[in-house]
């Protein structure tokens, strides 16, 4: 994730004079890095959040939460931003009803997470609930981090919707509803169904699903334990606190003591008052873990959008098998396989010679209609495998990448609480000796 | 085994225990203590109010039982507790320590004695002791009783701990300039079996008498408390208040502290899991798990000295400001008695009688002011061993604390540099 992403971090984005191959080589880099990016010169970042007030779909009073984004050119030659953005406010919805239509629309891709809709695995200073400003702040840069990596993404990052979302302050929501996204989203139920009666699903494809499944798990177990632990932690820290202050009562019963233990109880104060900022900092890996606890949703869908290609094409050419079968029935009279049409037309009387020479048309048509049903199938599935493998490679790769530095962020954040408890406890520790 | 010197500088080492061991035998008598008033050492009050020069490095030590400490030369007594034994009778299960002495005093016949001790035993001496010189500060015993929810009577933390304190008991005993030299003491370091000298002393009758004329004097009350006494008083008051926080606010610590490690330890394994599904990212989440781990154990093992150091001191000065309290009472009694038995001057008519009586005062008189310059004296001694002792147990706790950051901080280190020189280019992040 985004580890540099400060609050008013921008991304410069874009630089069109790259050749192809650059273009190939800015994809493997970082966004942050090299601004790998092909959204043609435009600084992109959310840089305020603001509560609203106002009359919803169903005309109640509802608060909520909007945030401005803003857009910069970027001169391409000289690669300096104009000064004046421009910028409009979206709230938390809009940025879900584009995602979703990103879904849609590129079922191949793996599509980065929104930051969470409810605040979960926190540990109990921080609020749960949506309208505290810490939450809404953390909220503020998970967007900003969203919309950096569509930006930066080789195939979303060209949409026009996307460049719609970030640059039309009216009637985005038209716009990107007459695409009819939302009629073309494949049902769950439909999606589920190809899951359990898909046959020859793609090995590798199963493994990720497989390893999403697994991720998704260690990353929540993580995230859980990590909640525990900072609770704790606050705890420790916190009730050292009590030291300073009996430390202070206790100094003024004292004459020689007196001023070691009074020193001494400033140290604890500090002690306890450190924990805050170092919670703080903590808080943002456990942000970079859950992008990726995310994601992991993004990449099972990926894998289930396979399956249901596969579920189809296969649909098609069992429904090309038995046509073909029929075809061969008709033409030799033999009833290989059990029909109700057969049985009707044995008990029946079989039928005329001019209606089965009808039927045979009939058939031939469909059987060529199916053919070339079998065709655009399999090569619809080969498609989305090509694309979708590649996009899963290229998700593999930043995945590893983010994790690594994440963990790494997270070794510097250790340090740095160790060397703060060093100092502190020295210096308690010369106020001590003076008692 | 307590170091630091045992008598103070002003007087002969080497005559000063023999006088002492001379009149302590006639402990018997109930007027023991004007034995001890007459002798002009105890007299000058400045015996006792010299500081017990003690190095913070062997105070330091003093809580490290298994190693071995810097001694002064002064020193003639040793005393060690260990070696906790189980014993089953029909009746009950008790546990007895071994006392170990060491010494070149001559009232000791041998040099070495080794003797098993229950708790029971410890608190005759403390009774002893007490009853013998009511207003110097003995240093307190464990609890009687477990507290609620902290430890099992039998647990092996209970016993080690109450193991130290009976150590530290002892100890302070031997270095106190007048109890280490009491008779009582000497029985309680060398006698194979106790039972028969618990058995002698004042009489019970005679005890329930010292008890009802206590307990009748305290109701009297004493009509003006002197200035320093009433000090001393408030003192320990607010001293009592402070040291009661900070036990809790430990023991909270301490609590807080185990849950977190336990948490800290809960994460590792997790880790491990998610390093068997990757391939890239297995290296730095083994290193990630095993870093977890030790930190995890560090966290345990500084635990451990806040609950086997800081604590136990921590509520040893909890236990001793009733026997502050308790030693402050018994000094205002001996005064209460006193004013008594003026009072009763007045309503004396004979001569011979008011003589008597005026005898008795004069008595009570000696005993008072020694009772009161024994226990100024002693005040200064055991605030100058507080200091020493909470500055010592402070310092090191905090020390301890220090080391286990470092300790962290070496793992945290070295998992960075790990992944540094493992990084080709490019990744900036890492000069912190």
């Amino acid at each position: 994730m985004m580890a540099d992403t400060g609050s008013e971090d921008v991304a410069v984005i874009g630089n069109t004079d790259q050749t192809p191959s650059e273009l190939q080589n800015n994809i493997k880099n970082t966004m942050v890095e090299k601004g790998g990016t092909l959204l043609k010169g435009l600084e992109i970042s959310v840089a305020e959040a603001e509560k609203r007030t106002g009359k919803n779909a169903v005309s109640i009073q509802e608060t909520y939460t909007v945030y401005l984004i803003e857009t910069r050119a970027v001169d391409n030659v000289s690669e300096v931003a104009n000064p004046t953005p421009d910028s409009l406010w979206r709230r938390y919805s809009e940025f879900e009803i584009f995602r979703n239509y990103l879904l849609v629309t590129y079922p191949f891709v793996v599509v980065p997470p929104l930051p969470e809709k409810r605040a979960e695995f926190v540990w109990h200073k921080l609020s749960a609930d949506n309208m505290d400003p810490d939450f809404v702040e953390r909220r503020r840069v998970g967007l900003e981090n969203f919309l950096l990596r569509v930006a930066s993404h080789p195939v979303l990052s060209n949409d026009k919707i996307f460049y719609s979302f970030l640059t039309q302050e009216q009637g985005w929501k038209e716009v990107v509803f007459e695409t009819g996204f939302q009629a073309k989203a494949d049902s769950r139920l439909k999606a589920l169904n190809a899951t359990f009666r898909v046959k020859n699903p793609d090995k590798r494809f199963a493994e990720m699903k497989h390893y999403g499944d697994e991720l998704q798990s260690v990353i929540s177990q993580l995230l859980r334990v990590r909640a525990r632990v900072a609770d704790r932690l606050y705890g420790v820290y916190k009730v050292h606190g009590n030291y300073g202050r009996v430390f202070s009562e206790w100094s003024a019963i004292e004459k020689e003591m007196g001023d070691g233990l009074q020193s001494a109880g400033h140290h604890m104060d500090a002690y306890a008052a450190s924990i805050d900022d170092i919670l703080e900092e903590e808080e943002h890996y456990a942000d970079q873990l859950k992008e990726y606890l995310f994601y992991t949703e993004a990449l099972r869908a990926v894998c289930r959008k396979h399956e249901l290609c596969q579920f189809e094409l296969e649909m098609a050419a069992q429904d090309l098998i038995s046509k073909k079968q029929q075809r061969e029935e008709l033409a030799t009279g033999t009833v290989r396989t059990f029909s109700l049409k057969g049985m009707t037309s044995k008990l029946f009387g079989q039928e005329t010679p001019e209606q089965r020479e009808t039927k045979l048309k009939t058939l031939e048509t469909q059987i060529e209609e199916g053919e070339e049903m079998v065709k655009e199938r399999t090569a619809e599935c080969d498609e989305f495998v090509k694309n979708a493998w590649e996009d899963i490679e290229r998700f593999r790769e930043q995945k590893d990448r983010d994790l690594k530095e994440a963990l790494i962020s997270y070794a510097i954040m250790q340090i740095s609480m160790c060397k703060k408890g060093i100092q502190v406890w020295n210096n308690a520790k010369e106020c001590f000796s003076k008692m | 085994m307590m170091s630091g010197t045992v008598t103070d500088n002003n007087t002969p080492t080497a005559t000063k225990p023999e006088d002492l061991a001379g009149q302590v035998l006639d402990l018997d008598e109930d007027d023991d203590l004007e034995v001890f008033s007459k002798d002009a050492t105890f007299m000058d009050g400045s015996s006792f109010n010299s500081p017990m020069p003690t190095s913070p490095g062997s105070m330091v030590n003093q809580y490290k039982f298994e190693e071995e400490e810097e001694v002064p030369d002064t020193k003639d007594i040793f005393v060690t507790v260990d070696k906790p034994e189980s014993h089953v009778t029909a009746i009950e299960t008790f546990i007895t320590y071994r006392v170990l002495t060491k010494t070149s005093r001559s009232e000791f016949d041998s040099s070495e004695y080794e003797v098993r001790r229950r708790y029971q035993d410890f608190l005759w001496l403390k009774g002893k002791l007490e009853e013998t010189h009511p207003t110097l500060i003995v240093h307190p015993l464990p609890e009687k009783f477990v507290m609620k929810g902290m430890m099992e009577r039998f647990s092996d933390d209970f016993v080690e701990t109450r193991k130290r304190a009976l150590h530290k008991f002892l100890n302070r005993i031997a270095d106190h300039p007048v109890l280490s030299c009491s008779e009582d003491f000497k029985i309680f370091l060398t006698a194979e079996e106790l039972g028969t000298h618990k058995k002698q002393g004042p009489g019970f009758l005679s005890r329930i008498g010292d008890t009802v004329r206590a307990v009748a004097a305290s109701v009297r009350g004493v009509r003006t408390r002197p200035e320093e006494f009433i000090a001393i008083q408030d003192y320990v008051e607010a001293f009592s208040q402070k040291m009661t926080s900070l036990d809790k606010v430990t023991q909270r610590i301490i609590k807080e502290q185990k849950e977190y490690s336990e948490e800290l330890g809960e994460g590792s394994p997790v880790y491990t899991k998610w390093s068997d599904i990757e391939d890239e990212l297995m290296v730095p989440l083994k290193l990630m798990a095993s870093c977890l781990d030790r930190c995890h154990r560090e966290s345990e093992e500084q635990v451990l000295q806040l609950s086997n150091s800081l604590l136990p001191t921590l509520h040893e000065y909890v236990l001793c400001t009733d026997t502050l309290k308790a030693v402050l009472r018994r000094r205002d009694n001996i005064q209460a008695e006193l004013e008594a038995k003026t009072e009763t001057l007045a309503g004396k008519k004979t001569e011979a009688e008011a003589e008597v009586i005026k005898e008795e005062i004069d008595k009570m008189d000696d005993r008072l002011e020694w009772a009161n310059n024994a226990l100024k004296a002693d005040w200064n001694r055991w605030q100058e061993r507080m200091r020493a002792d909470l500055r010592s147990v402070f310092n090191r706790t905090a020390e301890k604390n220090v080391e286990y950051y470092e300790k962290c901080l070496a793992v945290w280190e070295s998992f960075l540099l790990s992944q540094k020189t493992e990084d080709s280019e490019g990744d900036n992040i890492l000069d912190s």
